[in-house]
This record gives C-alpha cells, sequence and structure tokens, in this order.
C-alpha cells in the first residue's frame, strides 16, 4: 500500500495538537468576524451618507486594505507597529487587529453594495403606500438588504477562517504551523509525512468551513 | 357637482434650470376619473409624482381636502395614506407574499387590526381574481398579475384619490387589458383618480376629462368624446395624428 504518512498522527499527542493549531486559528477568524461584522454594517451605512468626506475616507480605507496583502499588513501591525510606537503585540493580538481592519473593510463595501443595489422605486413605493422612513427601513429596506448580504458576508466568514494560515508568518502556532512541526520532527522517521498530515489540514479546514458555505447556499435558495 | 378633493394651483416644478411644469392649475372633484395623455417628457409622470410628494416643488400649492401636501413636512405620511399610487414599474416589495404586500401599509401606517385587513384583501384579491395567489411571492407573478396586486395595495389603504403613472407601459399587449379592465371596474365605481397613459382607447372609455399636457403646461382639457374627435388646438391634433395610421398603398 502507498505510505502517505498517516502513522505521525497517531504518535504522541500530534492528532490533538493540530486539533489545538485548529483551535487557535478558529479563536482568531471567530473573534475577528464577531468584531468586524457589526463594524462593518456601520461602516457600509456610512459609505452611502451623502457626506463627500465620509464617503471619500471610506473609499481610501477600503483601498488600502483591499490593495494590501493581508500578509504585508500583518507584518506592518506585528513588526513594523511595535517598533515605532514601542507596544508589545502578541502574535494572536496583531493577527486578530489586522483581520478585523480586513473584514470591517470588505463587510463595509459588501452592506454598500447592497444598499444601493435597492432601486430607488422600492423606497418611493414604501413612502406613497404612507410609511414613515423608519417604517421604509425597518419592513422595506433592511430585510431586502439582509437576504442580499448573507450569503455574500458567510463568503467573507469562510475566506477570514482560510486566510488564518497566514499568521504562521508571524509567529502564531495555528494548525499549519503544528503541522509544519510535525512533519518536520519525524522527517528521519517518516519522510512521507509531509503528505498525510497536510491532508488532514486540508479535511479540517474543509470541515470548519463546509457547513457555513453550505448554509449560504441554503439561505440563497431560499430567499432568491 | 359634488366636493372638490384635490385643488393644485400654480405647480411650478423646476429641474437643473429646466422648467418641468409650469405654474399648472387644476382641480379634481370627487368621482372624476381624469386621464392626463400628452408626448413624453411633457411632464405627466412628474406632475403625479408632485401631487404625491415625491418631487420637491418650487411654487404652487396642492392641497388634498384642504389639506397641504408638501414635500418633506412633518404631515405627509399623513396626507399619502389618502392618495394611493402605482407606478409604471411593478412596485410590489419582492421579498414578501402578495398578501403581505397589501396589508403591510393597513397594519403598520393605520395600525387596523390584522384579521380585519387580512379579510379585506382577500375580497379584493378575490374581485381581481387572483385570490389563489394570495401566499405567492411577487416573482412567481407575471407583469399584468403584479401591477394588479398593485392596485389593490393601493385600494387596502382607502384612499381618497387613485394616481396611476403609465401603468400598463411596462407590459406585454395581452397583459394590458387585464389591467385596464380593473381601473374600468374601479371608475364604475366611482372613485376618484388621475390617470397617466398611452393607451388612446382606453382614455376615451374611461375618462370624465381628458387633460392634453404639453411642455408643463395644459394645453386642453375637455371630455373625452370632443377630445378626441375635435381636438381645438393644433399642438393636440399633431399628437393624437400620431396614433392613427395611413393604409400603405400597395402598388403591383
Amino acid at each position: 500500500m502507498l505510505d502517505l504518512g498517516l502513522d505521525v498522527l497517531f504518535k504522541g499527542s500530534n492528532m490533538l495538537r493540530l486539533l489545538q493549531g485548529l483551535w487557535v486559528a478558529m479563536q482568531i477568524s471567530l473573534v475577528s468576524i464577531a468584531v468586524s461584522m457589526p463594524l462593518g454594517i456601520l461602516c457600509g451605512g456610512l459609505m452611502t451618507m451623502k457626506n463627500k468626506l465620509v464617503r471619500f475616507i471610506f473609499r481610501v480605507y477600503l483601498e488600502i486594505i483591499r490593495i494590501m496583502p493581508q500578509l504585508v499588513l500583518l507584518f506592518i501591525v506585528y513588526f513594523g507597529s511595535t517598533r515605532v510606537f514601542g507596544w508589545n503585540l502578541s502574535g494572536e493580538t496583531a493577527s486578530v487587529i489586522v483581520f478585523v481592519l480586513w473584514g470591517t473593510a470588505e463587510m463595509g463595501d459588501l452592506v454598500r453594495g447592497a444598499l444601493i443595489s435597492i432601486p430607488k422605486h422600492q423606497y418611493e413605493s414604501s413612502e406613497a403606500l404612507g410609511l414613515s422612513k423608519i417604517q421604509t427601513y425597518r419592513y422595506i429596506i433592511i430585510p431586502q438588504t439582509v437576504r442580499r448580504l448573507i450569503p455574500l458576508a458567510i463568503n467573507l466568514i469562510t475566506r477570514m477562517i482560510k486566510t488564518t494560515s497566514l499568521v504562521l508568518m508571524i509567529g502564531v502556532v495555528e494548525m499549519l504551523k503544528v503541522a509544519q512541526q510535525i512533519i518536520e520532527t519525524n522527517r528521519m522517521t517518516s519522510p512521507n509525512a509531509a503528505f498525510g498530515v497536510f491532508l488532514v489540514v486540508f479535511i479540517l479546514y474543509f470541515l470548519a468551513c463546509w457547513p457555513i458555505s453550505m448554509l449560504a447556499k441554503y439561505l440563497e435558495k431560499r430567499w432568491r | 357637482m359634488a366636493e372638490t378633493l384635490l385643488t393644485v394651483e400654480n405647480l411650478t416644478k423646476k429641474f437643473e434650470g429646466n422648467t418641468i411644469l409650469d405654474g399648472l392649475n387644476l382641480t379634481i372633484q370627487r368621482g372624476e376619473v381624469v386621464v392626463i395623455v400628452g408626448p413624453s417628457g411633457c411632464g405627466k409622470s412628474t406632475f403625479l409624482r408632485c401631487i404625491n410628494a415625491l418631487e420637491p416643488i418650487q411654487e404652487g400649492t396642492i392641497s388634498l381636502q384642504g389639506t397641504p401636501i408638501v414635500y418633506g413636512s412633518k404631515n405627509l405620511a399623513e396626507v399619502r395614506q389618502k392618495i394611493g399610487m402605482v407606478f409604471q414599474s411593478y412596485e410590489l416589495f419582492p421579498h414578501l407574499t402578495v398578501l403581505d404586500n397589501i396589508m403591510l401599509a393597513p397594519m403598520k401606517v393605520q395600525k387596523r387590526n390584522k384579521d380585519e385587513v387580512k379579510e379585506e384583501a382577500l375580497q379584493l384579491l378575490d374581485r381581481i381574481g387572483l385570490k389563489d395567489k394570495a401566499d405567492s411571492f411577487p416573482r412567481q407573478l407575471s407583469g399584468g398579475q403584479k401591477q394588479r396586486v398593485a392596485i389593490v395595495r393601493a385600494l387596502c389603504m382607502h384612499p381618497e384619490i387613485l394616481l396611476f403613472d403609465e401603468v400598463t407601459a411596462a407590459l406585454d399587449p395581452e397583459m394590458v387589458r387585464e389591467v385596464l379592465d380593473v381601473m374600468l371596474d374601479l371608475a364604475k365605481q366611482g372613485r376618484t383618480m388621475i390617470i397617466v397613459t398611452h393607451e388612446m382607447q382606453f382614455a376615451k372609455a374611461v375618462a370624465d376629462r381628458v387633460i392634453f399636457f404639453d411642455q408643463g403646461h395644459i394645453v386642453e382639457e375637455a371630455a373625452p368624446d370632443e377630445f378626441f374627435e375635435h381636438p381645438k388646438t393644433e399642438r393636440a391634433k399633431q399628437f393624437l395624428n400620431v396614433f392613427s395610421f395611413e393604409k400603405v398603398e400597395h402598388n403591383k
């Protein structure tokens, strides 16, 4: 039989360590998601405001975050800002900061897109029926925005989970780092371990993201 | 005649330096059906939108039963309840069922009892032959059906006056009829209506009074027979000629 190098997973507490690594990754992404979703909604609302200055500021923020690879952002915050400002950041905190900055910008743009995609007629026919501004938002605009938004937001969430694989570059021991450690340690005894271990990493990422994608698909179908 | 419902005095609407409506005066009596016709861009749709304060106006006053209708004013929602409006593009709320579309405003704005509103909504739907669509979503309906539901949605608010803004313009020809029939039925019930349309045959049949708009002015105002048979102004004659065709002579 092919040697996939799966045996190393059962040595010592390797499997448990991998799962702990996944937990670290999930913690970083879940905390970031929990913070950046509401901030993003606020941001998106502000981006649709008539005030040109506010819109300009958010535009610049969004473009900077978008153009910058997440890895560079991680380096700037973890290595750069700590030197310049002399503060002390753990790798995890730096990761959360970067992910929140990124998630807020992207979520803000999604919210903005969803809000402006509601046709003007929807506002007008609601007002023509005598609904107040607040009622128009509550019963007509927000429900439609949320329906458009949820599949997109869930897509963003899965991207945020997957992108935690970059934080090993600033010394956070998450799942991918643990996987590398396991492979390195067993290089002599089990040279094929790279395949088996990364396969398991793949499956674990899949298990973390798949239910979320399925939920998005389900909601998209239901609200089409 | 009966009481005056709507009064428009010296209505002037400007947009980006252009005068869209130029000092219009109009009164509408209760139970009257007024049809507005005119070339595109003559301001007839804008006129309806001004009546419902969807557009700011520069001069003049509009009042319904003595209550002024002012763009952006506080009591606007209250006056608007008395004005039902149906638009050209189907304006149902896509995330609500047909029944919820109809019941939303009566329940949330007029705070009426749910069961009573539901009963009325179903009755109205039955009348236009769409009772079985009550739980459908707008996307499951044809254009004509959506427009009929939009009319019912406006009716369920018990408006004093109904405004129709080219409601059949975006429909396939075979669906136009079913919508016009609903409007004819409303006219027979004695509803007060202002209708903007390009359907001349329908205008002739439904109107008590026809108003011909051109370049923001009321050019001609007459009973339908009079207007369509013997238009007085040159402009109206030209306009009506667009709708008749000379037979092509086939020379073999």
